[in-house]
């Protein structure tokens, strides 16, 4: 009953009917990612507002009696929240509390850039790995050798001007892009787990560059007895972008311009079209002549040296006094969070990482105005994640209306992911 | 203990999969359930079996109206299933699969394994098999593991039986035991529900036969109707059962396969010493029963194994040692069996998937950047040429019915230059419309000149499109017959019988 | 590729009567020639030049001053150990490499001697010209490896049900907070321990809810949690503890508890049974596991969901409940382990105290390739490593201290890249159970 030359029933194509296009529109604004991620971010600020006001010592003294007089329990906690969130505004946008003219109120947007630099390029790396199904969690080790590289050349190799620092800059994204490329090696030749591997790599990296940076003629400033490198010589560090006043470098330039790389990659260019095959579907690109090993091996490279981009600009642009091995500062793992808030698309990163930025910045106003510890910031970015990647949940305390079954918010690839036969 | 099902109503968001269906199985009868691919068959019995829950209906049994909220609950009212992907864990033993969710235990939930080989070796004996309760699923062979399969659901005292599509992957002599298994479980008073689409095995074992169209009950049948009346009932209408197409003009020879052998990682041959030829403007068809080296044939064309010995020559280019890329580069167009596992990337357009194996050079890539205007314009001319039904070229493909993404893979195959086409199962799964289109391209590349393979599991196919027929066992090929060759023969031949052996 | 499943494919093609085609694995003979090949870099090429003169010796101790029983002290001379070392090595590796050729596997066993045999040769190496404390070192191995050995256990579980379990560093941490909190407030560290097995068991709880109910990618959900895990003891550590140390963060220890009798045992019992109660509960739960795990009903179905939940689901076993709770149960562990840092070993909470352990529990894992006892033997080697290097150290160790820290992580590497022989994984680990 397989064949048949008889005029065919018709098709029992299961489409869908198109519903109508302004209800359509208004469900993928309230159920769809725009709407979840603000949303996300939202229920992620109020969870850090419950915190502080756990934590606040004046809603403690006041919730003793607060069954006489409640309006102080919730008066101080008002306060706090309101205290914490005015001093990450000041902290991270614009300070109006300053009397010093506008160059100085702005400060704290171009403080909340600067932050946003590294986090930005490490999660492109992150990002892009994702597209391709891989989970890089590696960016702690890649920037860690990436500095290393590029901290190596920038304080003990003299060059001339200019011709340093690109040196210097492309050294240490070749090292991050080498630390990357491992895992993608082994992946390929030996199917093993990227998740394990760069976890691994990321203590391995973490030892080594331990060991070199306490180690004269390696990586320690001569004479020196503390696990720290030499400065940076003059002509290798970024130069500042809007004058000695602000913190901003060019490397927030080089950030602009991978993410319009990354964009470019993936979704103009051949090998881009190839990462998402795989990343998608591995075996129906393997099939298609796309050879699936090779992909996983570039697109490792490729995020590693992204990630080390972001090394490089901690050692080039913001320890340019010397670097300790804590110098990566957590945005290894920042990345990852930024990359799924993200959505792992390059613009997305690009304003996560800000947003993340934003955050980072702020918290120290928040810790020196409030006394709020600015490991809030964690506790904030985790559950933007966690919120993120649950639209149900989101929806469930918003009550909004479920999309139907055609407009869901995927998860990164890797869920689906299925090894390529080897 | 009689089944009934009363207006069983399963809907999955727009599709309803089974739509007010009745049916009755009485105590100590064979009731089939006939129906095409995607009829509803299964989900029908995922409901009976509490993997699904109905959105309408009711099930009985011994007219008590029962509420399953799982399998378990099924289970424990004299339900037993034997499923079409078996439901056994490879890495367990017989008698641990059979154990499971039914466990005998001592004190301290320690598990009494004695118990469990025991029961094995008990109903072993009742049915002749021969069973080692110790032994791994996994290394067991697949008709063993199907007979696991029967004695997990004996041993939990089943009295409803339910084979659903069992005979898939069993060799016809497998399928005749399985068959004398399932006349003897019927005589011993258990109720059997016998799901399938072969007509010729419904008519051997049915008492009784109930067919099943677009989730609907459409009729009864005697085990007597004829396989046209059967046909046309399942299908909807009378049904043609042949391929308009001309005698093939064979051409010179294009492909020669020479002592191929395919191992696995393990050294275990799956495809074993294989030699045919191929001329242009014919189709060979590759037949036999699902797994017995016909997809390794075809990947080690393809360039997709890796341990692959002898040689497969295009037109005098040996294709062994090439990557996936250049066996595409020589000529050669694919379909793979598992579309959306190999054929298509659900997430990407219908247009990303139209240059998914052109992903490399022109027309769609200059400079290593997409040419997206092109691009367009291609997809929308082989959208039109195709008649894939969709909103637009954007569509992503996984939201496609079956049919239309078959059209987006041949589409992208048959655009290009070909000095070779391989269809696997080109119709596996797709609406009655969809096949015939589907077999008229195949036909219509032949008379082009191209040279052909189709892989098929289903001996009507295989019938239908053939020049000559090769039959594949166990990694064989037991033999190459013209394409008019009798059923019966290729049956034979299928369980291992060469052509000579047959005629004697 | 998709073929059908291998059991399938592989059963119905076996050709009557043709031999298989041998396959030879090269890679466990390769690794053996590594180490071979460094160990005579350096032990002859690097050797000691650091020590002049003669054949410096190590004493390894193998008594205490305590113990009743006196064994006199071994005493290896650098030379001849090395020598002998090396040559059995090499007949190792020669024997490794013929029985690849004959496609025979290399046993687990000559893996282990190879193994004994170069860290006996390292050892003497490292330590020349100095006195190893047999004891101290073994038994600090033990208690270094007890937050390890938790964490692996709890892992195995985790994953043994199909729940892929990143977030053993935030169940570890968890544990540790909540112990040091409990702890000081209730005056008991067992309360503390409870309280441990509570934080672990809510981490689980928040990872079994996005990973089971959300289908939310488990590696994700483990990876923030980490981060919410960290974010949350250090900010409630700076704006609760550091102020109220002594109401909040200065928990009672656990007392070392010599068992009677077995504590006289020489060489054992220093090692085993002069340790703190949350030692012996891990003997406990490291066997309590194995034997759950693969002889009861709770195994047997906790396996079957993590290999092939749609089946252990049609056999009526509740696969979403199994793994909810069973993820529970793997946390509650895992956070027992995390008292260890607090209640026996520091003594208060401190930020990030874990460092890292519950990513060397999670390779401990995977290099014990998901068996709760392989996987202990793991964490106990990681531990050694560990536990060496500080005791190096002290000695004056010729390797810089970054590179035995290292050890565990290259080693989980060479494992996952299947140098030392197959691992393969809970068939189903990873991966959501959905069903309409």
């Amino acid at each position: 009953m397989s064949t048949t030359t008889s005029p065919a029933t018709p098709a029992s194509a299961p489409e869908t009917p198109a519903a109508p296009r302004s209800n359509q529109i208004m469900k993928e604004i309230l159920g769809g990612s725009a709407a979840i991620s603000v949303l996300a971010v939202v229920l992620a600020l109020i969870a850090g507002g419950i915190l502080v006001i756990l934590t606040d010592e004046r809603v403690a003294e006041t919730s003793g009696y607060f069954f006489s007089r409640p309006s102080d329990t919730l008066g101080a906690a008002w306060q706090a929240v309101s205290g914490a969130y005015t001093a990450l505004f000041r902290g991270s946008i614009f300070n109006y509390e300053t009397d010093r003219g506008f160059a100085i109120a702005i400060r704290p947007l171009l403080e909340t850039l600067t932050f946003a630099t590294p986090l930005i390029a490490a999660g492109l790396g992150v990002a892009l790995a994702f597209r391709v199904g891989l989970f890089n969690i590696g960016g702690r080790g890649q920037m860690l050798i990436a500095a290393a590289a590029a901290g190596y050349v920038g304080a003990y190799v003299p060059l001339p001007p200019v011709i340093h620092l690109v040196v210097a800059l492309i050294v240490g994204i070749i090292g991050g892009a080498l630390w990357g490329g491992i895992v993608g090696l082994l992946k390929a030749r030996t199917g093993a787990h990227e998740v394990i591997v760069t976890i691994m790599l990321n203590y391995i990296a973490f030892y080594l560059v331990s060991f070199l940076l306490r180690t004269p003629g390696a990586l320690q400033a001569p004479g020196q007895n503390n696990p720290k490198s030499g400065p940076m010589l003059e002509s290798a560090q970024y130069p500042s972008l809007l004058g000695p006043q602000y913190n901003l470098d060019i490397g927030f330039i080089l950030v602009i311009v991978a993410t319009i790389y990354v964009w470019y990659l993936l979704n103009r260019s051949a090998m881009g079209f190839q990462f998402r095959a795989v990343g998608e579907n591995p075996h129906a690109a393997q099939v298609a002549g796309i050879n699936v090993k090779s992909v996983y091996v570039k697109v490792m490279l490729i995020a590693g040296a992204l990630v080390g981009l972001a090394g490089v600009q901690q050692v080039l642009g913001n320890f340019t006094g010397g670097f300790a091995a804590g110098l990566d500062a957590g945005i290894g793992f920042d990345a990852i969070t930024v990359a799924l808030l993200g959505r792992s698309k390059p613009w997305g990163v690009f304003f996560a990482g800000i947003l993340f930025g934003a955050l980072k910045a702020g918290s120290f106003t928040m810790q020196s105005a409030e006394g709020i510890p600015v490991d809030i910031v964690l506790v904030v970015q985790s559950f933007i994640v966690l919120f993120i990647a649950a639209p149900p949940l989101v929806r469930a305390i918003f009550r909004l209306p479920t999309p139907d079954g055609s407009f869901q918010w995927r998860k990164p690839v890797i869920a689906r992911k299925a090894e390529v036969s080897k | 203990m009689k089944l009934e099902l009363r207006g069983i109503t399963k809907r999955f968001g727009a599709l309803v999969a089974n739509d007010h269906i009745d049916l009755v199985v009485e105590p100590g009868e064979i009731h089939c359930l006939l129906g095409e691919n995607g009829a509803g068959k299964s989900t029908l019995m995922n409901v009976l079996y509490g993997l699904y829950q109905a959105d309408e209906g009711q099930i009985l049994l011994d007219d008590v109206v029962q509420g399953f909220t799982g399998p378990g609950d099924a289970m424990n009212a004299g339900i037993g299933m034997v499923h079409q992907h078996f439901m056994l864990i490879p890495v367990f033993t017989v008698a641990e699969n059979v154990m499971l969710g039914n466990e005998s235990t001592k004190p301290g939930g320690l598990l009494d394994l004695e118990a469990a080989r025991a029961k094995v070796v008990e109903i072993s004996a009742r049915f002749g098999f021969d069973i080692d309760p110790d032994a791994l699923i996994e290394d067991l062979p697949v008709g063993v593991q199907q007979r696991v399969e029967i004695i997990k659901a004996l041993s939990r005292n089943a009295n409803v039986l339910v084979f659903d599509e069992p005979t898939a992957v069993l060799t016809p002599q497998e399928t005749d035991e399985l068959m004398a298994i399932m006349r003897q479980l019927r005589d011993e008073g258990t109720s059997i529900v016998f799901i399938t689409h072969k007509l010729r095995e419904v008519r051997e074992v049915a008492d009784r036969i109930t067919v099943i169209r677009l989730g609907k009950v459409v009729g009864e049948a005697s085990p007597t109707a004829t396989n046209a009346e059967l046909a046309s009932l399942m299908v909807g209408r009378a049904v043609d059962l042949t391929v308009d197409k001309d005698p093939a003009a064979p051409g010179d020879d294009a492909l020669v396969v020479r002592d191929l052998t395919v191992t696995d990682h393990n050294g275990q041959l799956l495809v074993d010493g294989v030699s045919f030829t191929l001329r242009r403007g014919e189709i060979l068809a590759i037949a036999g029963v699902q797994g017995n080296g016909q997809t390794e044939l075809t990947e080690a064309i393809m360039g997709l194994q890796h341990r692959v010995h002898g040689s497969i020559a295009l037109d005098g280019e040996e294709l062994i040692g090439r990557s996936t890329r250049g066996v595409l580069d020589a000529g050669v167009g694919f379909v793979p069996e598992d579309r959306t596992e190999d054929g298509l990337v659900g997430e990407m357009t219908i247009a990303e998937n139209l240059m998914l194996d052109r992903s490399t050079g022109e027309p769609f890539v200059k400079r290593g950047t997409l040419q997206l205007a092109d691009l367009a314009r291609f997809a929308a001319e082989k959208v039109r040429e195709f008649d894939v039904r969709a909103q637009g070229i954007t569509t992503r493909v996984g939201r496609l019915s079956g049919g239309n993404q078959q059209k987006v893979v041949l589409a992208r195959e048959l655009s290009r230059e070909l000095r070779l086409f391989i269809a696997a199962q080109p119709t596996r799964g797709l609406d009655v419309g969809s096949i015939e289109f589907v077999h008229k391209r195949i036909v219509e590349t032949r008379d082009a000149g191209v040279p052909v393979i189709v892989v098929s599991t289903e001996l009507d196919e295989v019938v239908a499109l053939a020049d000559r027929i090769a039959v594949m066992y166990r990694g064989r090929i037991v033999g190459i017959v013209p394409g008019d060759t009798p059923r019966s023969v290729l049956g034979l031949m299928m369980a291992g019988e060469t052509p000579a052996e047959v005629a004697a | 590729m998709t073929a059908a499943p291998a059991t399938t494919a592989s059963a119905a093609t076996t050709p009557g009567g043709a031999s298989p085609i041998v396959v030879r694995s090269w890679k466990a003979p390769i690794a053996f020639a590594i180490f071979t090949v460094i160990a005579i870099l350096l032990f002859f090429i690097v050797g000691r030049p650091d020590l002049d003169g003669g054949n410096p010796t190590t004493i390894y101790r193998l008594s205490e001053a305590r113990d009743a029983i006196q064994l006199p002290p071994l005493t290896l001379g650098l030379a001849e150990t090395t020598i002998v070392v090396v040559i059995l090595m090499v007949a190792a590796t020669i024997g490794a490499f013929l029985l690849a050729r004959a496609a025979v596997r290399v046993p687990l066993w000559l893996t282990t001697i190879f193994a004994v045999l170069f860290l006996v040769g390292f050892l003497t190496w490292a330590a020349a010209g100095a006195t190893v404390p047999m004891i101290g070192l073994l038994a600090g191995a033990l208690t270094v490896s007890t937050p390890l050995i938790f964490g692996s256990l709890g892992g195995v579980i985790s994953e043994r049900v199909g729940v892929v379990n990143i977030a053993i560093e935030g169940q570890l941490l968890g544990g540790a907070f909540m112990a040091a909190m409990l702890g000081t407030l209730t005056g008991s560290p067992y309360v503390g321990l409870l309280g441990a097995m509570v934080a672990g068991a809510l981490v689980s709880f928040v990872l079994a809810a996005f990973a089971i109910k959300y289908f939310v990618d488990q590696v994700i959900v483990g990876v923030v949690l980490n981060v919410l895990v960290l974010g949350l003891t250090s900010f409630l550590y700076s704006t609760v503890m550091v102020p109220n140390a002594e109401t909040f963060n200065s928990p009672e220890k656990f007392e070392r508890i010599a068992i009677p009798l077995l504590s006289e045992i020489p060489v054992l019992g220093p090692i085993l049974f002069r340790q703190t109660v949350i030692v012996y509960l891990m003997y406990l739960a490291i066997f309590l596991v194995w034997f759950g795990l693969f002889k009861t009903r709770w195994g047997l179905r906790l396996r079957s969901v993590g290999e092939h939940p749609t089946a252990a689901d049609t056999v009526g076993i509740n696969v979403r409940a199994t793994r909810f709770w069973n993820v529970l149960l793997a946390g509650a562990i895992v956070g027992g382990g995390g008292a260890f840092f607090t209640l026996a070993a520091v003594g208060s909470f401190g930020k990030d105290m874990t460092n890292g352990a519950g990513f060397i529990a999670l390779a401990a894992v995977i290099f014990g390739r998901w068996d709760p006892i392989r996987a202990t033997l793991a964490a106990l080697l990681f531990g050694f490593a560990t536990n060496l290097q500080s005791t190096l150290s002290i000695v004056g160790s010729p390797v810089p201290s970054e590179f035995m820290l290292m050890l565990p992580y290259v080693v989980t590497i060479v494992a996952v890249a299947g140098f030392v022989g197959v691992s393969r994984p809970p068939a189903a680990s990873g991966k959501p159970y959905m069903k309409a």
